[in-house]
């Protein structure tokens, strides 16, 4: 006892020559499972105590080759993988791939399939968003809008069933058009869906715009300025979010999108409030299209005049699409044989994922949490 | 424009179209510099991909791709150039720092050095893996059976 006493009175505790606890920086993994990573993400914290000094991604988790095994599939054969990559917008992914192997062949869906493409798309930019607001919502802490989302969302799985068969991985298009005429019935089911949906985002909006917890949880939590957004390459509702006005659908127009007449709602800070609101928005403007489509779908052919066995001429294209993560963009090689040569997948969330470590400066551990869930990531798509 | 690039580096530059989408071969020994111009003076702010393909046939194996973007012009393109199997590229990371993963994967993929990059390190394979997938000679099939064996106690993972 007197030992250990007099040991501890020989120890200066006022000022120690040199810290024997280092508590300046802590290093904590935030490991591939956790439940508010949306998918198998690895994030290594540096800590200030509470405070993030800087942050490093580790992804590949789920990498599963697809780019070299497009190169060993024929361009039909390949379209079912491609909607694996981003398993929640699962048709936005077919869509850019057909339309890339379109633009190589040359050819062009023919009108009826296009406002198909588009009216399917918009729902799935929905669903999307749905699925977005209920988990980042629940990630905040908010538990209820994640139950009300998923019934929404459920809808829009319906109709997809009823169209192609499937709800999550839909293969809904074809390269040169549509394969399955639309069932008897589509028009109303989508009418009744949008009759049903209109008010619901309303009802998201009073439970969340202006929750005094909401407000404090993400207003001024992850900023990024638009130059920074530009410079790292982020693209989708994060950069329109930060003040950049910029749509794919109006800049670089596809799939018929010109004949219809919708906004690019915007944001000024750039923090995770402004992208929830720039999502909300963005969900009523696909109502919107989907009305002025699903009110003008024109009679037709729905497949336009592909050859059987696809050998595309010898060339290479890059093709983008606004998916609800941002550009998607294709870039595919062709050696005029039936198989790709090299199928490149430019993924929104891997690029976004990038702008993490700059969101997450000075920020603490649980803002965290909200800047992942604010990103819109989905693995799937990040490690292909 | 293209037509001043040509005139300001002659050889250097192929000017090319396909599919109405326009596109350059430029020499490697003018890569950081074209796309400094074209960053600088060009307004191509933004950088969308960086990639490469893999031509094992050819003398200059592999075909590097920038895909740039300029918000201003509202105008894309493509940047390709050629080097050989073991050459290395400056890195564009100075010029767009969204260019950092993007070279990285390149690199984890093909095993295309950038010189300058800041953290030049394998993203989507673990870190300790042989071999750079997305090479023609790499099989479809194929795994670095030695990493399986150490990290997951399996003989193999056919």
């Amino acid at each position: 006892m007197t030992d250990s006493n007099s040991s501890l009175s020989n120890l200066d505790l006022e000022t120690p020559e040199k810290p024997f606890l280092d508590s300046n920086e802590l290093v904590i993994n935030m490991g591939p499972q956790h439940p508010a990573t949306h998918g198998v993400l690895r994030v290594i914290l540096r800590l200030d105590g509470e405070k993030v000094l800087g942050l490093e991604c580790v992804i590949g988790y789920l990498h599963r080759g697809v780019e070299k095994i497009g190169e060993h599939r024929t361009y039909t054969m390949f379209n079912p993988y491609v909607d694996r990559m981003d398993y929640v917008a699962a048709v936005s992914n077919g869509l850019g791939y057909c339309e890339t192997v379109e633009k190589l062949l040359n050819v062009e869906a023919p009108p009826r399939a296009q406002h198909v493409r588009v009216i399917l798309t918009e729902l799935n930019r929905i669903a999307s968003h749905q699925l977005w607001l209920g988990t980042h919502a629940l990630d905040i802490g908010a538990i209820t809008p994640l139950f009300y989302t998923f019934r929404d969302r459920e809808e829009i799985l319906k109709i997809y069933e009823k169209y192609c068969g499937a709800r999550l991985t839909t293969h809904a298009f074809r390269i040169g058009g549509l394969q399955y005429e639309t069932y008897a019935g589509f028009e109303k089911d989508v009418k009744n869906f949008l009759a049903f949906f209109r008010p619901k985002i309303d009802e998201y909006e009073e439970l969340l715009t202006t929750n005094r917890i909401w407000v404090e949880r993400t207003k001024n939590v992850g900023a990024i300025s638009a130059q920074d957004c530009i410079a790292l390459g982020v693209t989708g509702p994060v950069l329109r979010a930060s003040g950049v006005k910029w749509d794919l659908r109006k800049a670089k127009p596809y799939a018929n999108y010109k004949n219809f007449d919708f906004d690019i709602p915007t944001g000024e800070n750039g923090d995770t409030y402004d992208r929830y609101l720039v999502r909300m928005a963005e969900m009523r403007q696909s109502v919107r299209i989907i009305q002025q489509a699903v009110d003008a779908l024109p009679e037709g052919p729905i497949m336009a005049k592909v050859p059987k066995v696809m050998k595309p001429p010898a060339g290479e294209v890059y093709h983008s699409i606004e998916a609800p993560k941002g550009e998607l963009g294709y870039f595919i090689v062709s050696d005029a044989s039936t198989q790709p040569y090299r199928v490149r997948v430019r993924p929104p969330s891997f690029v976004n994922l990038q702008a993490l470590d700059v969101m997450c400066r000075g920020q603490l551990v649980a803002d965290v949490i909200a800047v992942i869930g604010t990103l819109d990531i989905v693995l799937g798509e990040v490690d292909r | 424009m293209i037509a001043k690039l040509k005139a300001g580096y002659g050889s250097g530059i192929e000017p090319l179209s396909y599919a109405g989408q326009n596109y350059m071969v430029v020499d490697r020994s003018l890569i950081p510099e074209i796309l400094l111009v074209l960053r600088n003076e060009e307004q191509f702010d933004f950088c969308v991909d960086i990639t490469a393909v893999h031509y094992p046939q050819r003398e200059k194996q592999f075909d590097v791709v920038w895909v740039l973007y300029s918000f201003a012009r509202n105008e894309r393109i493509r940047v390709k150039t050629q080097i050989l199997d073991g050459e290395s590229l400056p890195s564009s990371v100075p010029i767009w720092p969204g260019a950092n993963w993007l070279e990285r994967e390149v690199f984890d993929m093909f095993g295309i050095k950038f010189d300058g990059h800041p953290d030049l390190k394998r993203i989507l394979l673990p870190e300790d893996w042989k071999g750079h997938p997305l090479r023609k000679d790499y099989g479809i099939l194929q795994q670095d059976n030695e990493w399986v064996q150490i990290n997951l106690g399996i003989e193999s993972g056919q």
